[in-house]
């Protein structure tokens, strides 16, 4: 299962925990990953990419492994220890704003 | 027994605050969605229990949330607003021509007669509608063929914030966009077209006979008199007596004439109320007392109303949307202040106290009276 981390004001709208986990059919890509969530919840649509563009929004991030992954293209593999869940891939509200 | 439901959007969540008729003692829900932008909390003028939020950040853009209890429960519905067709494109800054790109959900004005039709007004300007209770989004796009590539935004964006229903006819709806000015349609939302004739300009605008470019702060009609219209805009109080086809300005002694919301009392619709601020440089209230205006006389001649409002070192502002008027035999008056004040009167403004001080910044109230 693919582990998620989810920002707070998303695990409040989506009700769920800190951690989701998903099942991805195929390769593990960010495009997958944010299909079985916004598939999974609904809700999530909009809030961390563009409904039309799916270009990610400009204060969301994406990390995973110490990794900075928010500029790869969205069909590239997660890395490996995201794909078998060993770690999470992080959705991350930019430090911005008051 | 009657009351009010009061609906306050802030900068940092929504917040309910209830009372029975005698609006002494409110019983104040929320923060509803902590953390997030409410620019405005709306209800189902035939079902009260029908709200609509829209709720909104910079990280995480726009939701729009119902509830069928008024405000106990909340469910997100759709969120999708895309505009029709090809977007196309407006003035920019620099003149050049810029692609209408969806900011956020201004206004949420819920049908006069269907509680699941529901209007949004949307940055960049533009028209929305759901007709099954927020599940989906349509634009009127008619509404953008008015000149749209004329349109260029303000510093507050070019937001459409006021969207006024005729309840005598259902075809007719008033719309107005900040820095484009106000619009109407009578088909329903089908076409549209500019009504700024005999907003004065001066330095606002350099060409009087401009269409649009107007920037209209707000407008409010007496449902028993849906041909009379008073805005409030950049500067002055107009009065429209024919549906906004001309303007006359009737902001007489007024000691400011800029301000942002202008509202109509329940039961006399020649009683107007505004806010007067000392300028657009200086978006507080003049001499640091806060203080609304109201004429009985349907504009031109005004009376300060101060009892019970903070009448020395008072640095608040008031927004557009965040002034409202509630239907109880003796009428109530409704505002809240960016310092996070809202402030209730009893008897039409005669005299004034506060319901809550401390909340967000306020950016929109509402007032059901409730059954």
């Amino acid at each position: 299962m693919i582990r998620v981390v989810l920002p707070y004001h998303l695990r409040t709208l989506a009700g769920v925990g800190r951690e989701v986990e998903l099942q991805i059919d195929g390769p593990t890509t960010q495009r997958a990953l944010l299909d079985a969530l916004e598939a999974r919840y609904p809700m999530l649509r909009g809030t961390i990419r563009d409904h039309v563009t799916l270009q990610r929004r400009g204060f969301i991030r994406f990390f995973a492994v110490g990794r900075d992954l928010s500029h790869e293209p969205p069909d590239a593999p997660l890395p490996d220890e995201v794909a078998t869940g060993a770690a999470p891939f992080m959705v991350v509200g930019a430090i911005a704003g008051g | 027994m009657s009351g009010v439901r009061v609906l306050v959007g802030t900068r940092k969540g929504a917040f309910i605050l209830t009372s029975d008729a005698r609006r002494e003692q409110w019983d104040i829900s929320g923060p509803h969605f902590a953390g997030w932008e409410i620019y405005h909390v709306n209800g189902s003028p035939v079902d009260p229990n029908r709200l609509y939020a829209s709720q909104s950040s910079g990280w995480f853009g726009q939701l729009i949330q119902r509830s069928d209890d008024g405000g106990k429960t909340w469910e997100p519905v759709d969120n999708k607003f895309v505009y029709d067709g090809v977007p196309g494109t407006h003035q920019w800054y620099d003149g050049t021509q810029h692609p209408w790109e969806f900011k956020r959900v201004w206004r949420l004005q819920p049908s006069l007669t269907d509680p699941d039709t529901v209007y949004a007004g949307v940055e960049d300007a533009a028209l929305f509608r759901s007709k099954d209770g927020g599940k989906s989004w349509q634009e009127l796009p008619g509404l953008r063929a008015a000149k749209g590539h004329l349109w260029q935004p303000g510093a507050g964006g070019m937001c459409l914030h006021t969207i006024v229903l005729d309840p005598g006819n259902p075809n007719r709806i008033f719309i107005a966009i900040s820095a484009a000015g106000a619009f109407r349609t009578d088909d329903a939302g089908e076409t549209w077209r500019p009504v700024n004739r005999g907003l004065r300009i001066d330095y606002e605008l350099p060409d009087a006979a401009a269409e649009v470019g107007h920037c209209v702060h707000s407008i409010a009609m007496h449902p028993a008199r849906p041909d009379v219209l008073f805005m409030q805009k950049h500067w002055d109080v107009m009065r429209s007596d024919d549906a906004g086809e001309m303007w006359h300005e009737v902001s007489g002694n007024l000691p400011s004439d800029f301000g942002f919301p202008i509202a109509v009392h329940a039961h006399e619709p020649n009683t107007v109320y505004v806010v007067p601020i000392k300028s657009d440089s200086e978006h507080f209230p003049p001499d640091g007392k806060l203080r609304v205006y109201r004429s009985r006389t349907g504009g031109d001649e005004w009376e300060a109303l101060t009892k019970g409002l903070p009448q020395s070192d008072c640095y608040v502002n008031v927004l557009r949307s965040a002034l409202a008027i509630d239907a109880l035999d003796s009428c109530g008056v409704y505002f809240g202040t960016t310092g996070g004040q809202v402030y209730a009167s009893a008897d039409s403004g005669d005299s004034w106290a506060p319901i809550v001080r401390d909340l967000p910044s306020v950016l929109s109230v509402e007032v059901q009276t409730l059954p």
